[in-house]
């Protein structure tokens, strides 16, 4: 219970055991603690940005998706209108062909009953002369009769 | 240790509080020795040999063994924490760094809650404070008798092996506190401090000696009261546990005849009675021993019975009272070595309060 030299003899292991411990301790540990606690928050930050990230990407992905979907019943709704043109359209193509080939074989029809007029009308004045020259048996001025054989045949 | 005789319970104490100390003899010291008085010629730097000696020293003392244990666990300390710091790293901490970065925290917490100035040096001091102090209280802890008791059997005489129950330890360390408290005073305020010395509680100059007087008490009081509480809470613990080793260490002995005896007449009340109940179970049964209703093999089976369950009771009492005492006091430890840092970061805070 005296005091003595121990007091001293303690305030300079005092003052050795704090310089050491704030050279050598606790600067280190501190230190490293502090840049852990800031790596957590940073990480933590980068985690929650991540995180709106993805949910932007997702609803991105939606949106894409929908309009894709959009874009694919439009696509398939033109398909079908197109379709149905090209259906009509040859439809429409046919009726006209048919119509024209109609026309083509009517003309020809015409034209072969004309072609069998003319000939009829050719082969009959030859028949009318001939036949009114076996009737009259005599010979007719062919050239004075001409004009009326003619007119004959014209009227057919 | 007690022994079985508690006539030496005053000694026994007495021993457990006596310092091993290194220390001057003054020429022309009388010191009693085993052959007899020897007068020293000169000076002598040696072991003291008892408290007297120790008490003739004076000043020029040290006590060894509280150096040792005060320097050995301030080394511990530094050690372990060294440790942590080498292997400190950002990535997720684990095991001792875990534990260390865990008190780190904890002073820093306090150190931010009560300082508010700059000063580098606060927290890393509140933390030698906090650990090395509780690690010296925790010397309370080991049983009183194991170290003192192995270190006389290799021939150290003396060994208190708790620093804090040391004044020297305590008020040493509330001085180093001081003399910061004092070299941030003059650096932080300069003049505001002579200020504030003289002229605080009665602003005039008429009252510069009151308020001296009163400041400088006051500036006193706080390495005083700061060294003295924990000096005296730790000096009181362990009184305690010399006590309950003294009753109950006796006690154990006095299961058999001799102790016990000697504790009825020396006054060791509690061991005392234990020993006279014992004493009365054994004289009962060879008593009827006498009277032939117990066969002698019974007897001397009885007797030894009530022997060991009587010295058994004792040595349980002890313990568990030791034990209780242990459990409560690893508060008080805590609790002493808290006090003594927030304390000094209160001093320290106060010291850079300028006005």
């Amino acid at each position: 219970m005296n005091i003595n030299l121990t007091l001293f003899g303690q305030m300079v292991t005092f003052a050795f055991f704090v310089w050491f411990c704030m050279k050598f301790v606790w600067p280190v540990i501190i230190d490293s603690m502090e840049e852990r606690q800031k790596k957590i928050a940073d990480g933590l930050d980068a985690a929650d940005r991540a995180l709106r990230d993805l949910e932007l990407a997702q609803s991105k992905a939606t949106d894409q998706m929908k309009d894709a979907k959009q874009e694919a019943a439009g696509i398939i709704d033109q398909a079908n209108k197109r379709a149905g043109q090209i259906v009509d359209e040859a439809k429409n193509q046919a009726r006209t062909e048919g119509d024209r080939l109609k026309v083509a074989a009517e003309a020809e029809i015409e034209q072969e009953i004309n072609r069998a007029k003319e000939e009829l009308r050719a082969s009959v004045a030859g028949l009318a002369l001939a036949g009114a020259e076996m009737i009259l048996e005599a010979e007719i001025d062919e050239k004075a009769n001409r004009t009326l054989v003619d007119n004959l045949a014209a009227q057919l | 240790m007690a022994g079985g005789n508690p006539a030496s319970t005053t000694e026994y104490i007495q021993h457990h509080l006596t310092n091993l100390v290194y220390g001057k003899l003054p020429a022309g010291y009388e010191r009693h020795t085993d052959h007899g008085v020897e007068t020293l010629q000169a000076d002598t730097w040696t072991m003291a040999h008892g408290g007297q000696e120790a008490t003739d020293m004076g000043f020029w003392a040290i006590h060894v063994d509280s150096m040792f244990w005060s320097i050995g666990l301030g080394s511990l300390f530094c050690w372990m924490f060294l440790r942590a710091a080498k292997k400190a790293h950002t990535g997720v901490p684990a095991g001792w760094l875990n534990f260390v970065e865990m008190i780190v925290e904890f002073i820093d917490g306090s150190v931010k809650d009560s300082f508010h100035g700059r000063n580098k040096m606060v927290a890393p001091l509140a933390l030698t404070i906090f650990v090395w102090v509780f690690l010296m209280n925790f010397m309370d802890l080991l049983p009183v008798d194991l170290i003192p008791e192995l270190l006389m059997l290799a021939g150290v005489p003396y060994q208190k092996i708790v620093p804090s129950t040391d004044p020297n330890i305590t008020l040493g360390m509330a001085l180093g506190v001081f003399v910061l408290m004092l070299y941030y005073s003059f650096k932080i305020k300069g003049t505001g401090f002579v200020k504030e010395l003289t002229m605080h509680p009665f602003n005039h100059w008429g009252f510069i000696p009151v308020n001296l007087f009163m400041e400088t008490v006051g500036l006193l009081a706080k390495p005083f009261s700061l060294g003295l509480r924990l000096f005296g809470n730790m000096y009181a613990g362990e009184m305690i546990f010399i006590l309950i080793a003294t009753m109950f260490a006796a006690g154990a002995g006095a299961g058999f005849v001799s102790g016990g005896l000697h504790a009825e007449l020396f006054g060791e009340q509690t061991s005392g009675y234990f020993w006279l109940v014992i004493f009365l179970l054994v004289t009962g049964v060879c008593w009827l021993n006498l009277k032939g209703k117990v066969s002698t093999g019974k007897t001397v089976l009885l007797c030894m019975a009530f022997m060991a369950i009587g010295g058994g009771l004792f040595a349980l009492g002890g313990g568990l009272m030791q034990w209780g005492w242990a459990v409560f006091h690893i508060l008080v430890i805590t609790l002493q070595a808290f006090i003594f840092m927030v304390l000094t970061v209160v001093y320290l805070s106060m010291a850079h309060e300028d006005h």
